[in-house]
């Protein structure tokens, strides 16, 4: 497997009232072309920071260092090539594009990178149409008209099985339910075709039903798409029943990083044990043989 | 750092500050500046400003003297302004309070009561009030209130409405208080900072609303007002418009001194907040 | 639209308890001011004790307060304000002879006020903090402490007495047989200072309200979901902060009319534009309390009539509105 984003010593601070506060300290990381990784902790840990900073998403109040070197293949579905943004060429693989970029900067936002953020009530417009949102994705990507970008959002929500697409289309958020809001959402995460999902905490404001079924949605599109996944989740359980790789984060630093079947048979570190604990006692077990829900 | 200086953190509130400053000064030294009736005849008629330095500010038509009548004037602007939003917060506390804590119907009327006052513009009011009543410097400052209070009785029916389930309110209700104590000696002290922070808001508006009135007439004839002296200037407007100018000038730096000022509060009460 | 219909019916309710409270309101204020109508028309027309009495039973004065309160009530039923002294004419059709200037005059200084004060307040937030920001933020603050009439007259002295721009006052140019556009245009050109002189202060007012909602919706979630959705910013700005910005000036179109309104009294008198405020200036000048009253009455019911119509069209512009009443 290669590597599709290199993070090397990436340092994150806010700046509050009282001074500095280091969210992330010098974490290195790589994350492999298709794979799915989950990135586990708890609040406070520096998991959300972590993906924002990967989306380009982080406030102008927040001090960046260190970097991250992407690997796209020369873009084959879209026809368009990531601009390069800053000069350093160092390194890279030579049959790959090699893609350098000061950390805070992405190659392309909501084309190659699709977000999924927490709480879908607020991660909707309230005053536009859900139909609307989608398509002003597709629209600004794919060099769509109006109608074929609302065509391919009607695509969309049948593909993220919201029921009834064509009346989904008109409607505004407050008359969707949160698991109907989150597929809209992630419609428009997915929409202009990005290779890596991210979902931060995407399912914890949902309740346990709806939940599972958008894990599954998630793991489901992933598949279809071959896309590479971000799973951000204070859960190790869920983490576990969807990731290749989980990295356990902690007071802003990267504290344990292996397969799933390692993280959750052997961890190596006490805390990452703590967690497993915290879930489901000393037995890993059905952790990793659970029934898994499809969508 | 102490209240004062944190208030003088921004430009904009040391502007305000300095502002406000000179015009109380102006307000308090204008009789012994200026001794004596300041509408009395001091020269030659409409004389230019800046010729004669025992006149700075020149002369109206009837020879007054300009700088004297900007003294005793501040001093009405500033009077009217302040009574009239105090008067008008009281009012809209007092309202604001007995809706929201009595509830029911009472709060549906007051409510109602309140709407409609909110409904008929509140120069109009004051106009027609004045106009009834006579015009004085006290039925200028009740007819300015009039229009005035039924904004900060919205707010302090609102914050009231968030306060009164609270447990001291309920430990108050079970050791007997009467409600009409509970909810002037519990309550409304603590409903009362966002109603304040209304306060600069409603003393420029106040200061703006007594210029109009003087402007159309209907200001107290026995005292020096800005609005009167812009009005007193609009005949020679193509002669000699310096005489509307000045005093206008006048005007617009008091209600920008007390918007910054307050700004400045605000900012500083919101740190505040923040902080704690 | 059925979201707006029910809207407008608890509206309706409440409106109607509000007339009554303005109309008991005028009332008490005409009962308390010192003399009658009869005695301003004597004071205009001359006549002796007989007649006064005569007068007074005519007009229903020598009854009962109450009684005279139902009169009142039942005469506004049949949109009967009484008759004018000043202008011997009903006060109904002095009131209608003057309103569309004072409409023209609201709604171009509306127009202006909104159009270009949220336009503004969309440049100003859209990059908050920004040196542009500042500047506009002061600049607003600064135009918001100028008293509307003093402003006009600083206009009447630059644009109509020195530069001749502009005319001087009035609302179209007197026995000039204009017809047509000549005249709309002939109104136009005197309409600029009025309008300018009343519609400034609320520009700045909008521009100060969009720039501060703005500040609010940028940090929203939806905001930084449209980040990540790759959107232009030229599209997060427009689309998206503005447009929900937008809502709080809606509101407060509405719950401005009022204020408006008022200040078109000072202006229209600054500008001798015939419309309802400078009525109600030559009222109080002539001492015409009932007319002055029912200048009142019927402010009253234009105010209601605009926030009628703020309401349909904030309706219309957040879909959220009524929408759990409809449901229920």
């Amino acid at each position: 497997m290669t590597a599709f984003a290199s993070i090397r010593d990436l340092t994150v601070t806010y700046r509050r009232d009282s001074g500095e506060v280091a969210a992330l300290k010098t974490i290195s990381l790589d994350i492999m072309a298709g794979e799915r990784l989950a990135v586990i902790g708890e609040s406070g840990s520096g998991k959300s920071t972590l993906a924002l900073a990967i989306a380009g998403l982080l406030p102008a109040s927040a001090r960046i260092d260190g970097r991250i070197d992407w690997f796209l293949r020369p873009s084959s579905t879209l026809g368009a090539k990531a601009p390069p943004l800053s000069g350093r060429t160092e390194g890279g693989v030579t049959e790959l594009q090699p893609f350098k970029s000061e950390i805070g900067k992405i190659p392309l936002g909501g084309r190659d990178i699709g977000f999924i953020f927490q709480d879908p009530s607020a991660s909707l417009d309230p005053v536009m149409t859900v139909g609307k949102q989608i398509a002003e994705v597709a629209r600004a990507h794919l060099d769509l008209t109006w109608p074929q970008a609302y065509a391919k959002a009607k695509t969309l929500f049948e593909r993220v099985r919201l029921p009834d697409p064509d009346s989904a289309l008109r409607a505004f958020p407050h008359q969707l339910s949160g698991g109907q809001k989150q597929r809209v959402a992630i419609a428009a995460a997915i929409a202009a075709g990005p290779k890596l999902l991210i979902a931060d905490e995407a399912t914890s404001a949902l309740d346990t039903i709806v939940q599972a079924e958008i894990v599954a949605l998630i793991r489901r599109l992933v598949a279809e798409d071959g896309m590479t996944l971000l799973f951000v989740s204070h859960d190790i359980a869920l983490a576990a029943e969807l990731a290749d790789r989980i990295a356990v984060f902690r007071h802003g630093e990267l504290v344990e990083l292996g397969t799933t079947a390692q993280i959750v048979s052997v961890p190596t570190q006490a805390y990452t044990r703590a967690l497993l604990d915290a879930h489901i006692g000393l037995d890993a077990e059905p952790l990793l043989n659970r029934p898994r829900l499809d969508a | 750092m102490s209240p004062l200086r944190r208030l003088l953190r921004t430009p904009e509130a040391v502007a305000g500050a300095i502002i406000l400053a000179a015009l109380i000064a102006m307000a308090l030294s204008a009789s012994l500046l200026f001794p004596g009736d300041p509408q009395a005849i001091a020269g030659s008629a409409l004389l230019p400003p800046f010729q004669d330095w025992s006149l700075p500010l020149g002369t109206d038509r009837l020879g007054r003297n300009v700088l004297a009548e900007l003294f005793h004037g501040a001093r009405t602007s500033l009077a009217v302004g302040l009574a009239a939003a105090a008067a008008a917060l009281a009012i809209g506390a007092v309202i604001g309070t007995l809706a929201g804590f009595a509830g029911g119907l009472a709060d549906e009327v007051l409510m109602r009561i309140t709407d409609a006052f909110q409904t008929v513009p509140g120069f109009l009011l004051a106009l027609a009030f004045v106009s009834v009543v006579g015009p004085s410097l006290g039925i200028v400052v009740i007819a300015i209130a009039l229009g005035t209070w039924p904004g900060p009785a919205r707010i302090a029916r609102a914050e009231i409405l968030s306060i009164r389930e609270r447990d001291y309110v309920a430990s108050a209700r079970a050791i007997g208080m009467h409600p009409l104590e509970i909810a002037f000696r519990e309550v409304l002290p603590n409903a009362l900072p966002p109603v304040l922070a209304m306060s600069s808001v409603i003393v420029a508006a106040a200061i703006l609303t007594e210029a109009a009135l003087s402007f159309l007439g209907l200001g107290d004839p026995n005292r020096v007002t800005w609005g009167g002296m812009i009005s007193e200037g609009r005949a020679v407007l193509r002669t000699a418009p310096f005489l509307s100018i000045i005093p206008g000038l006048a005007l617009v730096l008091t209600v920008l001194g007390v918007y910054l000022a307050g700004e400045g509060i605000a900012e500083t009460t919101a740190v505040r907040r923040g902080l704690s | 639209m059925t979201r707006a219909l029910i809207l407008l019916r608890r509206r309706l309710v409440g409106s109607i308890f509000v007339l009554l409270i303005v109309v008991i309101g005028t009332f008490l204020l005409l009962e308390a001011a010192p003399g009658d109508a009869i005695d301003a028309y004597i004071v205009s027309t001359g006549g002796d004790a007989g007649m006064i009495e005569l007068l007074r039973h005519r007009w229903g004065l020598d009854q009962s307060e109450l009684t005279r309160l139902a009169n009142y009530l039942w005469a506004l039923l049949h949109l009967d304000l009484g008759q004018s002294v000043t202008f011997s004419r009903p006060i109904r059709d002095v009131i209608l002879e003057r309103l569309p200037n004072t409409l023209l005059l609201m709604g171009s200084a509306t127009a202006l006020s909104f159009g270009l004060g949220s336009a503004l307040g969309i440049y100003a937030g859209a990059k908050p903090g920004s040196f542009r920001d500042r500047f506009l933020s002061i600049g607003s603050l600064a135009l918001y402490a100028v008293p509307g009439f003093w402003l006009g007259l600083v206009l009447i002295v630059v644009f109509a007495v020195d530069l001749r721009w502009l005319p001087i006052g009035g609302i179209e140019t007197l026995a000039s047989d204009k017809i047509g556009l000549d005249r709309a245009a002939d109104i136009a050109t005197h309409l600029v200072l009025p309008v300018a002189a009343l519609g400034f202060i609320y520009l700045a007012l909008y521009l100060r309200m969009m720039r501060a909602g703005m500040a609010e919706v940028w940090r929203q979630d939806f905001v930084l979901a449209a980040r990540a959705k790759g959107l232009s910013r030229r599209r997060i700005v427009l689309a998206h902060v503005a447009r929900n910005a937008l809502l709080p000036l809606v509101t407060m179109l509405g719950l401005q009319s009022a204020q408006m309104l008022g200040g078109s009294v000072v202006i229209e008198s600054v500008f001798s534009v015939p419309g309802l405020g400078r009525l109600a200036q030559e009222a109080v000048a002539a001492r015409d309390t009932p007319l002055l009253l029912g200048i009142i009455l019927a402010s009253a019911v234009l105010v209601i009539v605009i926030n009628f119509l703020v309401d349909i069209a904030y309706a219309f512009l957040d879909p959220r509105v009524g929408a759990g009443e409809a449901g229920a």
